[in-house]
């Protein structure tokens, strides 16, 4: 059985001895040309004057484009058509591309990219929340509210209750590869475009607009990503139209790749959001009923802000059953980047909310934060009785929820008792450093909220010599996920992973496919590659049925060998044979997500196939003098279902939960009053380094199979990891309770100063 | 210009390069090596770190902002020579694969060349080695496990060579190279529009950010008597060559200054260490290296030349105010002169990320406590005190009020309260995006108290504090 195995990453030694080629590294043919953008260095305003002789004057430039040069579509969006590859005489944020220098080389047009005169008349940007309510400056015109319950009255009967307010810092995705892509003009007007994106389709999609062509026309390749987590989802769209317009004014290959500066100037971050919050819950810090406000700035596109936002709200009950929820929702267009997906999706947002508001009643009760959280959780035992606490706030039954016998047994296996006295007792003793402890559970819907996506084909062939070879619809960023699918493939014919080769995502394979995103890869992808397995598996089996006289029952696959009846043969005498007689060994494979529905105007629905589940205890120490932070033990348990690959499940969840803790802690994107990012490269922009990790991590997986008839009922472990950082997050409010006074009502990312402020609260406080 | 080196084992001559150009751009592009990443183009992501050894030393270094002079006479190993010559892994590289360590991929070539280099050197502080290397996948955990795995494995055969094979190198003396510092001072009277380079961890940026022509640049790397550490015939003081590089000076600091040793391990990374020279640090005149509050509060002395001629000064008096330094035309930082013992200097650096970041503020404090209780330091009259920081103003600066509310004080918390006014006396800082004035402030007096409770011997190290 090739599923289960904890096999390498099927690039594995590619990667180790730099063999493994990014779209920056394949050789190229000759006359290739260079791109680079130049960019507006006002946040919003019109362009008055456009001065474009100097870059055309500089050294090695071959062209440079602008709007009106532009043959058709000018729009690189997902959905909106509201962001233009070029500015049209507007300008909205700061890092907002003008014009498209062409040049011999990519420091040519890097260079030239910033002689341009440009003058605007600049207006006053909307960057802050406040401004954008002040100005009404809202996606879909307007807030969106949904409610369960009655929480006015639950409310005002509640007898206790808690009230407050975090902000919450976005995140660069900081994928070590920028963005990249590379066109090719063919002979005949097509193009094929080789692109670092997690959405090929929509790649096509867009340089297929902005040529003119029917999709057809456009190919788009994608082999592997030097990472992604959300941020090539929809911002590679820019470089690969750019490249094909580019291609198609010049007659040569074009290729395009950010310096990271440009990058993190230009594409889109994580949203940040403000949530406030109202909670009444009883003596025993169960939960009424919440009302909740979500805050948050989309940018200057809309891109994917309204889905992001629609799961923050999703996630806002995370693991709690919450009788009586409102939560109203704030979508506010700013003069900023355009805010993207990012791993999570809104989910840890929306998290981080609820895992708040819990904290909150702990520290207002003096109550123990796990009992309060053991306490409110949904709870599978009621269901059917008069009582009965399975339903979240969007009316969506559990059928199954793991949380209450998984935080028991980490709080067991991690010593959460003893380990609590251990630091209140340091806690009583040292004046300089404190320590904190937190156990936070996520609990994350795994499915697109937009149904249609939930769809994935597959193609595979097997060749006369036994050979197999396969692609699908996702695609590689790292996560293992050709990995996953080949091992699946191996599973079903019985046949080894060395007879498997998948190569690069391509959308004349496999077409129509969705993005690569909400975790979703291997459990749409791998149900298409099994599906087109057994197409291949049956042809195979009635073939050798007929040879043999044999039941298609007496036929068996595993190991290489094909087994008909009495009689043995090698999967590749196997193949040779269907081919001799005529039987078509290639097929394609689909898979939809079933039992879906989804409304989400009114909020309703069952928009989620199943839930993916997670626990971690972290222990975080704080200097009270300086604000600085450490985190000295991390214990995790994570619900990956069968894992198909164990060792790559624990890798997503290593490095989700730093990837969320470096979100919380020491990642901050600073924008000065003009509207200018500030923390534009890693010199100051912070994401956490080997010696960030937890001095002790400790990570397992739960052992029991995905209750949904999922892919050899494994689930997806993409994104729910990453919101187990907010135990770090809440082991260092923990720390800061530990000064005395009120509850901390510490903001993210909690940067040193802004812990250092948080203790200085405390001390004010005096209580 | 002309240039030898060695790439991968091999000898190669470039005749008439482009100065500005870096090793990973040449790499890439021209040699069409492409297992060597850019990342971040500014020597922050270690994506492009490749190992650079001359006839004694093998390091760590980011080919982004490595120029191709800096190559001359010495040899290059790329992620395409860690592996053997018929493809053998490297025992870091089996590791690698065995523990998972890469998923994207992107960063793993840096990853490996940091690692082999470590293993060549024997270090088994693996998160000190790997601080320059960001990795936004694994979380370092499988890394960290490849790393400790593979250290006690024998090193390979070809990852010995490159030492004794860039001893024997012949590379021809170049002019904008010179070989000694008397060269030196001669070429750059010569030309004093010329930019000097030591390391190039802060002109490389010039170049690859600034996008700055840099038409007449002078290379220090093959001036070795800049590189020397000298201890005076009494053995009371060090003279530290100003083209010293900050890896030695970790191996200086170690022996002499524990508490400057713990800074200089948290300056850049091994790759940003092994290329930036003590000089550089210094003449570069930044409000924010870390070098010159450590040596301010040492009591330091710098020796400058111009041509023949030569002189000294204290280094505060060298920083007069933001970008401008007491250093004329033609004249360079020839030498630091350093007291070989300081045990009440302590070095305290804030920064949002503990490795491999850029300081918020770096307090260095070195009092003399005179007749103390408690390890000699509590209770007793301050004599003495020299507190400088980087990263409160425009230049690294002392804090003279600071100081003299202290002098002749007792040292106790009660003094330590009365001298708190005195910070704003002695800095206006900024707010930027690594700290708002308001904490540089708060937090330096934060640093005065952790001085105290340091002295007294409390435990006031978060590294201290075990899970």
């Amino acid at each position: 059985m090739s599923t289960g195995k904890p096999l390498p990453h099927d690039s594995a030694r590619l990667h180790v001895t730099g063999q493994a080629r990014y779209v920056d590294d394949i050789p190229v043919p000759a006359g290739t040309l260079h791109l680079a953008f130049g960019l507006s260095s006002v946040a919003r305003g019109a362009i008055t004057a456009l001065d474009l002789a100097p870059v055309r004057a500089a050294p090695d430039v071959v062209a440079v484009l602008c709007a009106a040069d532009l043959p058709h579509a000018n729009d690189v969006s997902p959905a909106a058509h509201d962001e233009p590859l070029l500015a049209t005489g507007q300008v909205h944020y700061i890092g907002q591309p003008i014009f498209l220098v062409v040049a011999r080389s990519h420091r040519a047009a890097q260079r030239a990219a910033r002689l341009a005169q440009i003058s605007y008349a600049p207006e006053t940007p909307i960057l802050s929340i406040e401004q954008a309510l002040a100005a009404q400056s809202y996606f879909e015109g307007g807030p969106i509210t949904w409610a369960m319950g009655d929480v006015d009255t639950a409310l005002a009967q509640a007898p206790h209750h808690v009230a407050g307010q975090i902000e919450i810092g976005g995140q660069e995705h900081f994928y070590l590869e920028g963005q990249a892509a590379l066109a090719l003009p063919g002979d005949d007007g097509a193009t094929h475009v080789i692109s670092s994106t997690q959405h090929p389709t929509e790649v096509q999609h867009k340089v297929a607009e902005a040529l003119g062509l029917p999709m057809h026309m456009v190919r788009v390749e994608t082999r592997r990503m030097g990472g992604a987590f959300g941020g090539k989802e929809s911002q590679g769209n820019a470089l690969a139209v750019a490249c094909a317009v580019a291609a198609r004014a010049t007659g040569q290959p074009c290729k395009m790749r950010y310096d990271r500066d440009d990058d993190m100037m230009i594409t889109g971050k994580r949203h940040d959001f403000r949530i406030t919050y109202r909670a009444g819950f009883d003596g025993q810090g169960r939960l009424l009923a919440v009302d909740f406000t979500h805050y948050t700035r989309g940018g200057w596109a809309q891109d994917l802000t309204l889905p992001v936002a629609d799961r923050a709200m999703l996630h806002a009950d995370n693991a709690y059953f919450i009788p009586n929820m409102r939560i109203e929702s704030h979508r506010l267009r700013t003069n900023t980047q355009s805010a993207t997906a990012f791993r999570g999706f809104g989910g840890p947002q929306g998290v981080l909310g609820i895992e708040r508001v819990i904290d909150h009643i702990a520290h207002h009760l003096g109550q123990d934060p796990l009992q309060i959280r053991l306490r409110n959780f949904y709870d599978m035992a009621s269901k059917g009785s008069a009582n009965p606490r399975i339903c979240t706030h969007y009316g969506m039954e559990l059928r199954d929820f793991a949380l209450p016998d998984m935080a028991r047994q980490l709080a067991d296996s991690a010593h959460y008792a003893s380990r609590r006295a251990a630091v209140a007792e340091w806690n009583r003793d040292n004046a300089l450093i404190k320590r904190g402890l937190a156990l936070t559970p996520v609990k994350f819907g795994i499915s697109f909220t937009l149904t249609h996506l939930n769809q994935a084909g597959a193609l595979v062939h097997i060749y006369q010599d036994g050979s197999v070879h396969l692609n699908h619809g996702g695609t590689e960023m790292g996560q293992g996920l050709n990995q996953k699918v080949a091992q699946v493939a191996a599973h079903a014919l019985g046949v080894g992973l060395g007879d498997i080769r998948i190569t690069a995502t391509d959308t004349d394979k496999v077409p129509n496919t969705s993005a690569t995103a909400a975790s979703s890869g291997s459990d749409l992808n791998g149900m298409a590659v099994a599906q087109a397995c057994a197409t291949l598996r049956q042809r195979l089996s009635a073939h050798l049925a007929a040879r043999f006289g044999v039941a298609e029952t007496e036929i068996s696959f595993s190991d290489g060998q094909v087994q008909a009846g009495q009689t043995t043969l090698s999967f590749a005498q196997a193949a040779a044979s269907a081919y001799m007689a005529r039987v078509s060994l290639s097929a394609t494979g689909f898979y939809k997500t079933p039992d879906i529905t989804w409304n989400r105007q009114t909020g309703r629905g069952q928009p989620f196939f199943y839930f993916a589940h997670g626990v971690a205890l972290t222990e975080a120490a704080i200097d009270v003098l300086t604000g600085e932070t450490r985190l000295l033990r991390t214990d995790i348990l994570h619900d990956a279902g069968n894992s198909l690959n164990p060792a790559l499940d624990i890798g997503q969840v290593e490095g989700g939960f730093v990837q969320g803790a470096g979100w919380l802690t020491m990642e901050e994107l600073v924008w000065d009053d003009t509207g200018r990012l500030r923390t534009h490269a890693p010199s100051t922009y912070k994401i956490p380094a080997a010696s960030d990790t937890p001095a002790q991590f400790n990570v397992a997986l739960w052992p029991q199979p995905n209750g949904a008839q999922t892919i050899h009922r494994s689930k997806a472990v993409g994104e729910p990891p990453f919101m187990l950082g907010i135990s770090a997050f809440l082991a260092i409010s923990d720390a800061i309770a530990a000064c005395g006074g009120a509850y901390p009502a510490l903001d993210a990312p909690a940067t040193p100063e802004t812990i250092r402020n948080a203790v200085k609260a405390q001390a004010t406080d005096g209580g | 210009m002309d240039i030898t080196f060695l790439l991968n084992g091999e000898s190669v001559e470039l005749r008439g390069i482009d100065p500005m150009m870096t090793a990973l751009d040449w790499l890439r592009e021209t040699r069409r090596l492409t297992g060597t990443k850019e990342g971040c183009n500014e020597g922050d992501c270690g994506a492009c770190t490749v190992m650079l050894s001359c006839a004694t030393t093998s390091q760590a270094v980011n080919a982004c902002i490595l120029l191709l002079p800096q190559l001359h006479g010495r040899a290059l190993r790329t992620i395409e020579g860690i592996s053997g010559p018929d493809g053998q892994l490297h025992p870091v590289q089996q590791a690698m694969i065995t523990h998972h360590g890469s998923q994207c991929g992107f960063c793993t070539p840096g990853f490996v060349a940091s690692m082999a280099v470590a293993h060549l050197n024997g270090e088994t502080d693996h998160e000190t080695a790997l601080a320059g290397n960001l990795c936004r996948c694994t979380g370092y955990a499988p890394i960290l496990r490849a790393a400790r795995d593979s250290q006690n494995l024998p090193v390979p055969a070809w990852m010995h060579t490159d030492q004794q094979a860039a001893a024997a190198l012949a590379c021809p003396p170049q002019a904008w190279l010179p070989e000694s510092s008397d060269a030196l001072a001669a070429l750059y009277m010569q030309h004093p529009d010329a930019t000097l380079v030591g390391g190039a961890t802060d002109v490389g940026l010039w170049i690859t950010k600034q996008m700055r022509a840099l038409p007449k640049m002078i290379f220090l790397h093959r001036a070795r008597d800049l590189q020397t550490i000298t201890p005076s015939d009494d053995g009371a003081t060090l003279r530290i060559g100003a083209g010293v590089s900050m890896a030695q000076m970790l191996q200086m600091a170690a022996r002499h200054h524990p508490s400057y040793a713990a800074l200089i391990r948290r300056y850049g990374s091994a790759q940003v260490r092994a290329a930036a020279t003590l000089g550089g640090n210094i003449a570069n005149g930044s409000p924010i290296g870390d070098n010159p509050p450590a040596l301010i509060a040492l009591g330091a002395t710098l020796h400058l030349r111009r041509g023949d001629a030569r002189r000294t000064l204290p280094a505060e008096a060298f920083f007069l105010d933001y970008g401008k330094q007491d250093r004329q035309a033609g004249e360079f930082i020839e030498a630091i002169t350093l007291p070989s013992a300081a045990p009440n200097l302590r070095c305290y650096k804030l920064s949002k990320r503990f490795d491999q970041d850029i300081s918020a503020l770096c307090g260095c404090f070195n009092l003399h406590i005179e007749g103390g209780t408690e390890g000699g330091t509590k209770g007793g009259i301050v004599r003495a005190a020299r507190i400088a920081f980087g990263g409160m103003a425009g230049i690294p600066k002392r804090a003279h009020h600071v100081e003299q509310a202290l002098l002749g004080q007792t040292w106790d918390l009660d003094t330590l309260a009365r001298a708190q006014h005195a910070w704003a006396d002695d800095f206006t800082p900024l707010s930027d995006m690594r700290a708002s004035a308001a904490y540089r402030l708060d937090s330096a007096h934060g640093l005065l108290l952790r001085y105290f409770h340091d002295l007294a011997g409390q435990a006031t190290h978060l590294h201290e504090v075990m899970p």
